[in-house]
């Protein structure tokens, strides 16, 4: 009993399979990026069409590569925090694997056209199921993992991984509320404006509490583990925990501006995004100030250039998320290759340069190493993986903007002055450097798959005892 | 909404507002301890916490948007049942761009009203809008030059399903029009030997099977109800005239049959709601200045 070690097997599943979920779902993104510039690459077969591919993109990418990530360090996470092993561990190994088959379930049912035609919540009602039993099977692990703590005090990272169980539980559900009319097929139980407005809530929150919460709650660990620095401020860690996940709850409605939905509900959303942009830059500044006195490792530790980066992405996301939530703004912006943008700025610039940082931190512990097989690859995989991101929001701020204008213009005579296919047309040359900048983050994902491979080859999994808490007295 | 939704959304709102302002406030207070130090919890042997206080910039800027969304709440709709002080609608924001559209469009098309279609029809500032209606109303179907694409009329071809006087393609625009070529119920044999008819009607002897086409030529007294005993078409029906190798639904031999053997449904839309006379008016100068 005095002996006990961390039960890191599920966390070594959960992290390897990150990698190979993010070389998936982003090559299917680069895949549809190139059927954008060159549209006769779907080769007229219905499942490589955009609209097929496009759901598979999002949900490889959110649920398969952000979700392992996010399983792998919150299990990691809550552990080393509480200084327990994980509660109910075979329910642990059984969110492995209720997860992994949710994956494949959804990469088999995507392209051949099964969907609820939700966005981020395409699946059939049957993997619907599936997820909420898997989720709460997870809420089981991590909250009984919490209750079991030996430290008293809840470490910062568990509250937004907390936040963000429990959220995206409700979340799924409600969203997902459908009467089935046969294996493959339902109808919501909402309609109209109603089911939009359930659809944006779910849409908003889902970037909110898995794109955003969750990966706060690695960065909290992460973070000052890396640059072995103390949390800038434990307050500032409070107000703005607490602001965020209830104001982030009110969002929603800014994707539904100037449609069916009431105008107030409209400026709700509006007016809550704007109050949103304080919450979300205290997670930036107690981050970045955690790294303030530790500056000189920058020059040599590449991980920590991808945390840096990570929230300095997080940081101009959640400044034109707001911006772009405010209705004249929206106006132009709605629509657009801008909100593309704007999404990837946020999930390649923060969350995918937090999961790969935090990943390359993460995984030689897991097996009884100090460092990665290969520092310099890490290095440039940095540099490939900022460049690309660079380029992919360039082009499409430039070519959201230009859209936006071009399909505003009206002549005098009350005519309009583009055609729909000439701002298509205009957008070509961005859609090609999209393309080549989504390219380059592929290509760094491909370096990280051979850098972890490198790195755990004929290398046994790391056993590690759970050492009782130095301050577990003067904590309570 | 009733007045307890109504309630029911403004105490949520209120209410989570002025609890993040209250939480602000109170973490933004000094705890007299020295800030410098750790909060002295230890977590994974190395993870501590300093409590700095709040960065000033940071606290102000919350502020500022607290005091934005008030502000906005007070001019615009969204406590619940209340208007807003500027009594706003999206649709009065709507209702008023299209009203001052509308008045700046009725300068422009001002000095056209005068015209003449076949004077319209050569004035280039006339064609100059036409040309832009064209494209954002037509386009889609008949193409970008007109050209038109199979089941859908080429515009430049003087050609005309529906007839080319101005009040007749005034009509195909304002009230839209709907061709019919019935399912016919022939046998694959009588489809073969019509099909070769029809081929030779239009001078393609060449490559007809004589022998088919002769025996089709009794069947063809099917289709002179739309086509006419000359097969020449009938304006009134929108049949196409047979007689001149111009194809809506495709030109080979493959296509005419499947013609026959599943019929045809056209369909141009009425754009009665959606241009005004003046536009309709240009556009039906634009459509007769096409084919010449």
């Amino acid at each position: 009993m005095s002996e006990q070690a961390y039960n890191d097997k599920v966390v070594r599943q959960f992290s390897i399979i990150t990698v190979l979920w993010g070389i998936v779902g982003m090559l299917v993104g680069v895949i549809i990026a190139a059927q954008l510039a060159w549209p006769a690459l779907n080769f007229d077969v219905s499942f490589l069409t955009f609209s097929r591919l496009r759901p598979l993109h999002t949900n490889a990418v959110i649920f398969a590569f952000g979700g392992s990530a996010l399983f792998a360090t919150s299990y990691y996470v809550v552990q080393r925090t509480c200084q327990v092993p994980l509660f109910a561990p075979k329910l642990a190994a059984f969110t492995f694997w209720g997860w992994t088959l949710v994956i494949v379930l959804a990469a088999v049912t995507l392209p051949l056209g099964f969907t609820q035609s939700k966005e981020y919540a395409e699946l059939i009602w049957p993997i619907d199921i599936l997820i909420t039993v898997v989720w709460v099977a997870y809420g089981i692990v991590f909250f009984g993992t919490i209750v079991k703590r030996k430290v008293s005090h809840i470490y910062v990272a568990n509250w937004f991984f907390a936040a963000y169980i429990i959220t995206i539980a409700v979340l799924h559900i409600v969203n997902n509320l459908a009467v089935p009319v046969s294996l493959t097929e339902s109808y919501p139980v909402f309609s109209g404006a109603v089911d939009a407005m359930s659809q944006w809530w779910y849409g908003h929150n889902a970037v909110g509490f898995f794109l955003t919460a969750a990966f706060l709650g690695m960065m909290y660990y992460f973070i000052p583990k890396q640059a072995n620095r103390p949390v800038y401020s434990y307050r500032l860690s409070v107000v703005h925990f607490w602001a965020l996940i209830s104001i982030y709850m009110w969002a929603g409605p800014h994707h539904l501006h100037y449609t069916a939905l009431p105008d107030w509900a409209q400026s709700l959303g509006m007016v809550f995004s704007l109050i949103l942009l304080a919450p979300s830059w205290g997670g930036m500044i107690n981050g970045i100030m955690t790294l303030s006195g530790a500056w000189h490792k920058l020059r040599s530790d590449p991980i920590l250039k991808f945390m840096i980066v990570s929230l300095s992405f997080y940081g101009m996301s959640t400044f034109e998320g707001p911006m772009m939530s405010i209705k004249t703004v929206n106006a132009l912006s709605h629509y657009t290759d801008w909100t593309i943008g704007h999404v990837h700025s946020g999930a390649l610039g923060w969350v995918a340069f937090i999961v790969i940082g935090s990943l390359y931190a993460l995984i030689p512990k897991l097996y009884g190493k100090t460092e990665m097989y290969s520092t310099s690859m890490i290095n440039t995989h940095f540099w490939l993986a900022t460049i690309g991101v660079l380029l992919y929001i360039a082009a499409m701020w430039i070519a959201g903007v230009m859209q936006g204008l071009m399909w505003r213009a009206v002549n005098d005579d009350g005519t309009l002055t583009y055609t729909f296919i000439e701002s298509i047309k205009a957008t070509y040359p961005y859609y090609v450097v999209r393309f080549l900048g989504g390219l380059m983050f592929l290509g760094g994902m491909f370096l990280m798959a051979w850098n972890v491979m490198k790195t755990i080859k004929d290398v046994e999994p790391a056993v590690v005892t759970i050492k009782t808490p130095a301050v577990a007295a003067q904590g309570a | 909404m009733t007045d307890g939704w109504s309630w029911y959304v403004i105490i949520l709102v209120v209410g989570n507002i002025v609890g993040v302002a209250w939480l602000l406030f109170a973490t933004s207070q000094s705890n007299g301890k020295d800030e410098e130090s750790t909060t002295g919890h230890v977590w994974d042997e190395t993870l501590q916490e300093y409590n700095n206080p709040l960065p000033k910039w940071w606290l102000w800027l919350f502020v500022i948007t607290i005091g934005m969304a008030i502000i906005y709440l007070y001019w615009y709709p969204g406590l619940g049942n209340y208007k807003g002080a500027l009594k706003w609608t999206q649709m009065s924001q709507f209702e008023e761009a299209r009203e001052d559209m509308i008045d700046r469009q009725k300068v422009a098309f001002e000095k056209f009203a005068d015209l003449e279609l076949t004077d319209l029809a050569k004035n280039e500032k006339a064609m100059g809008t036409a040309s832009r209606l064209f494209s954002n109303n037509c386009a889609s179907c008949h193409g970008s030059a007109a050209q038109g694409a199979k089941g859908f009329p080429n515009l430049t071809d003087n050609d005309w399903l529906y007839g080319n006087s101005p009040e007749q393609i005034e009509h195909s625009i304002v009230k839209g029009r709907a061709g019919v070529m019935p399912k016919l119920g022939l046998s694959d044999v009588q489809i073969v030997q019509v099909s070769n008819y029809v081929l030779t009607l239009s001078g393609r002897e060449a490559e007809a099977d004589a022998e088919e086409a002769k025996k089709g030529e009794a069947l063809f007294a099917t289709c002179i109800a739309c086509h006419g005993p000359d097969a020449k078409g009938m304006h009134a029906l929108g049949a196409p005239n047979l007689t001149d190798d111009i194809w809506l639904h495709g030109s080979e031999l493959a296509d005419i049959q499947d013609v026959i053997r599943e019929g045809r449904q056209g369909q141009m839309p009425a754009h009665e709601n959606l241009l005004t006379k003046a536009e309709t008016r240009l556009l039906t100068a634009y459509v007769m200045s096409l084919s010449k």
